[in-house]
């Protein structure tokens, strides 16, 4: 039997990352070359078992939807189970106002209770790595924890702002949460992840729901601190944090490290995401490429170097392409230089235009311009 | 188009023996082409994109892989109700079974399969080519000519000629004259292997073709002839597009070169005409600081350290620093360790080239091996091998 269904909690308190979220929620923001972020949390459910998965969306989730459709490209279209779109409550039964988590978990208290498995695994999208999820359920019955929440110990603590942390006691259980100060006063990143008993969720949710709360991290678990058991455990392996363009940015060109790219893309299980039917790429006589990943169907003819190419670009001779990235089917022209640059999807860039930003601090082209 | 107007039914059965070891544990139409696909996604991507949507795949040699491969038909979006592919392998029936003795028999085997669909037209193709084309078209034809068999032709070298049955038609594209291979051709139209009949006449001819033991129950040496010769409408249809036999080693790998041209004549990238395949759910290739990769075709999850120059990559696939690769197709999960020195090599599927080896044209210093064979300058290895220099010296 098995004993964990999934909630992909898309309702993020702070959403940084501009441009890109600007006609998609976070979830549905392409990333490494050929994913959408919502992959990566998809994949490690489904890589841990788990085939009961529930999405809370939210905001304009269009293309979201899209990308998802039946759950198929992850084994998820299934007679019994699979995916489940669980979309925001509007009208005159969002009590407390406006859309928030816990109203969604509220209004879908039914779904919790209709599914067979005892354990739920919440998760958020910003996090990016590739765990099992088995590894948390039996350290969370070892401790005996209510709750268990997934955390990584941080070096520098400047370069993680907007970013909820943990404060742990020496026996591991948390003690305190921050939830996106300025400046961090504890190194434990959370991971937005959390398993839970599926009962005691059901409990929390309703509780706090009637005692007027609206997010599920405040309301229902922090205010619990002192009554439940809540355990940390450390994920040791790579994470990317993606919660501002520069991150995003820097944790692409991470990716650029082989160790990064097997341990993301293989640590645990494969990475599933919707299926293109794209031709591998092709490069002619004149492509100079160095350091970089290139996803299929795309037709290099000109430099590229230290860069993320998404799949379906084209890259026209002469073309120099340095240190950026460039989603899908955007063409850069004859001639055209790119250096530190994002381009979103169905960028054209039109010969010999030169753009060039300073290092670290990307600037963003955003989806369908034509320049 | 409704759709019991044509049901398609795909010869599949080939074991492509002058493949070599390509085919040693897998059917020809289940052998990798061109970077990411298997040869028989062509014609089932052509089926689906023509809206044939009842494809009958006719098995018989070595088909685990090819099973497996074709499943319920979901890579090309052919796993539909009511219709989709139907994979039809020999059977045995109270009488005992037997095996299809020929591409006739094939289909007379498998009468029963078209009596549930009753199509007005049967499309016969093969999985062993590599082309682009719009079976539906070639349907209009027909019809147009109220033809009872329409064969599929295209322009072959003269030279070639020998290889192929030939055509000769009159104004109309009436087939007057069937020449099977001949020694010395009237005319360049070579059949394609592509023949639309009016099922009623497929039936007939196929039962007379079954109760005749003399004949050898294939299409091109006896049905067709036969049709010709007893004044059936029979057309040929022209294909000018790009149109490859992968029947052997050479024309294999010529066929995985031609897509590195400049302007291949064969078009991957033309969204409208997908080539739909399986899909590995791998990440993006990556090519490394200090490699070289030009004139080549590169798939998902390859990483490339070293040269790679006018080659054809498939998924996952390591190429080593320092390792120079030229003129060669790499088949998924190949491993090219360092210094590794390949030109005009084929190296099958999970075979590891050790560090040192060289296989070249001009040289080659690897122990002497049954995986490896040579046919007109392309080595040819295996799958599942490892591949190490030999100990002493180099060997010529």
């Amino acid at each position: 039997m098995k004993r964990m269904m999934g909630i992909i909690n898309l309702y993020n308190s702070k959403d940084l990352l501009w441009e890109l979220t600007r006609g998609r929620p976070l979830a549905a923001v392409p990333f490494a070359g050929r994913y959408r972020l919502i992959d990566f949390t998809l994949s490690n459910m489904i890589n841990s078992g788990i085939t009961n998965v529930g999405i809370l969306m939210q905001g304009n989730f269009r293309s979201l939807m899209d990308h998802l459709r039946s759950g198929k490209e992850w084994d998820l279209a299934r007679k019994r189970e699979g995916l489940y779109f669980l979309p925001p409550v509007t009208g005159i039964n969002v009590e407390n106002g406006f859309p928030n988590d816990l109203s969604a978990f509220q209004s879908n208290l039914d779904y919790l209770q209709n599914s067979r498995q005892s354990h739920v695994v919440i998760s958020g999208c910003s996090m990016i790595c590739n765990l099992d999820y088995n590894y948390g359920l039996a350290f969370h019955q070892e401790k005996g924890a209510d709750i268990t929440v997934a955390y990584k110990e941080m070096g520098d603590l400047d370069s993680y702002p907007y970013s909820s942390m943990l404060g742990l006691d020496e026996d591991g259980r948390v003690r305190d949460i921050e939830i996106n100060p300025v400046r961090a006063r504890y190194r434990n990143l959370f991971l937005e992840m959390y398993i839970i008993e599926k009962k005691l969720l059901m409990e929390l949710v309703d509780s706090a729901v009637s005692r007027g709360g609206t997010n599920f991290l405040r309301d229902a678990v922090m205010k619990n601190l002192d009554k439940l058991k809540i355990y940390g455990i450390h994920y040791q392996r790579y994470v990317a944090h993606l919660m501002s363009i520069r991150s995003y940015y820097r944790h692409s060109m991470e990716l650029l490290r082989p160790e990064v790219w097997r341990n993301l893309f293989f640590a645990n299980g494969l990475i599933y995401t919707k299926i293109k039917d794209e031709a591998p790429t092709k490069y002619n006589d004149s492509a100079r490429v160095s350091n970089s990943l290139i996803a299929n169907g795309c037709i290099v003819e000109g430099t590229v170097e230290n860069s993320i190419i998404f799949r379906g670009v084209k890259i026209h001779k002469d073309a120099v392409v340095k240190n950026s990235i460039i989603m899908q089917k955007s063409e850069i022209g004859s001639g055209a230089t790119l250096e530190n640059m994002i381009c979103d999807k169905d960028v054209r860039i039109s010969a010999g235009k030169c753009l060039i930003a300073e290092p670290h601090y990307p600037m963003v082209i955003s989806k369908g311009s034509l320049l | 188009m409704s759709k019991i107007d044509c049901v398609a039914m795909l010869l599949a059965g080939g074991q492509g023996s002058r493949l070599g070891v390509l085919t040693k544990s897998l059917a020809k139409p289940a052998v990798q082409f061109g970077g990411k696909y298997r040869i028989i996604d062509f014609t089932l991507s052509n089926c689906h994109n023509s809206e044939m949507d009842i494809v009958g795949v006719l098995t018989q040699y070595r088909p685990l892989e090819l099973h497996s491969y074709i499943g319920i038909g979901s890579h090309w979006d052919m796993d539909r109700r009511g219709g989709g592919v139907f994979v039809l392998p020999p059977f045995a029936r109270d009488q005992g079974g037997e095996w299809y003795k020929g591409t006739a028999d094939a289909i007379y085997q498998n009468i029963n399969f078209l009596e549930l669909y009753q199509p007005q037209q049967v499309l016969i193709l093969s999985g062993d080519h590599i082309y682009k084309m719009d079976y539906s078209l070639m349907l209009e034809y027909h019809r147009d000519k109220q033809a009872a068999v329409t064969i599929g032709v295209i322009e072959v070298p003269w030279e070639e000629t020998h290889r192929f049955g030939i055509m000769s038609t009159n104004g109309e594209g009436r087939i007057v004259e069937f020449q099977e291979k001949p020694s010395k051709a009237k005319n360049n139209q070579a059949s394609m292997g592509i023949y639309i009949f009016d099922y009623a006449v497929l039936k007939d001819y196929l039962r007379r073709d079954a109760e005749d033991t003399a004949t050898s129950h294939d299409f091109g040496k006896d049905i067709i002839p036969r049709m010709v010769a007893e004044q059936q409408k029979a057309y040929a249809y022209p294909f000018n597009g790009y149109w490859r036999d992968v029947g052997t080693v050479e024309s294999y790998w010529e066929a995985n070169m031609d897509l590195l041209a400049e302007r291949p004549e064969l078009d991957l990238y033309d969204t409208s005409w997908r080539i739909y395949s399986e899909n590995l759910n791998l990440p993006p290739h990556y090519i490394a600081n200090g490699s070289s990769v030009k004139c080549s075709i590169v798939s998902e999850g390859s990483q490339l350290y070293g040269n790679v120059d006018h080659t054809v990559v498939f998924p996952d696939v390591y190429v080593a620093p320092g390792a120079q690769v030229k003129d060669s197709v790499l088949l998924p999960h190949v491993r090219i360790r360092e210094g590794v020195v390949l030109d005009h090599v084929i190296v099958g599927p999970n075979t590891v080239i050790e560090a040192g080896s060289i296989i070249s044209e001009q040289e080659t210093n690897i122990c002497e091996d049954a995986a490896l064979k040579k046919y007109s300058g392309i080595t040819l290895i295996g799958a599942d091998k490892t591949i190490a220099p030999a100990l002493s010296g180099a060997k010529k």
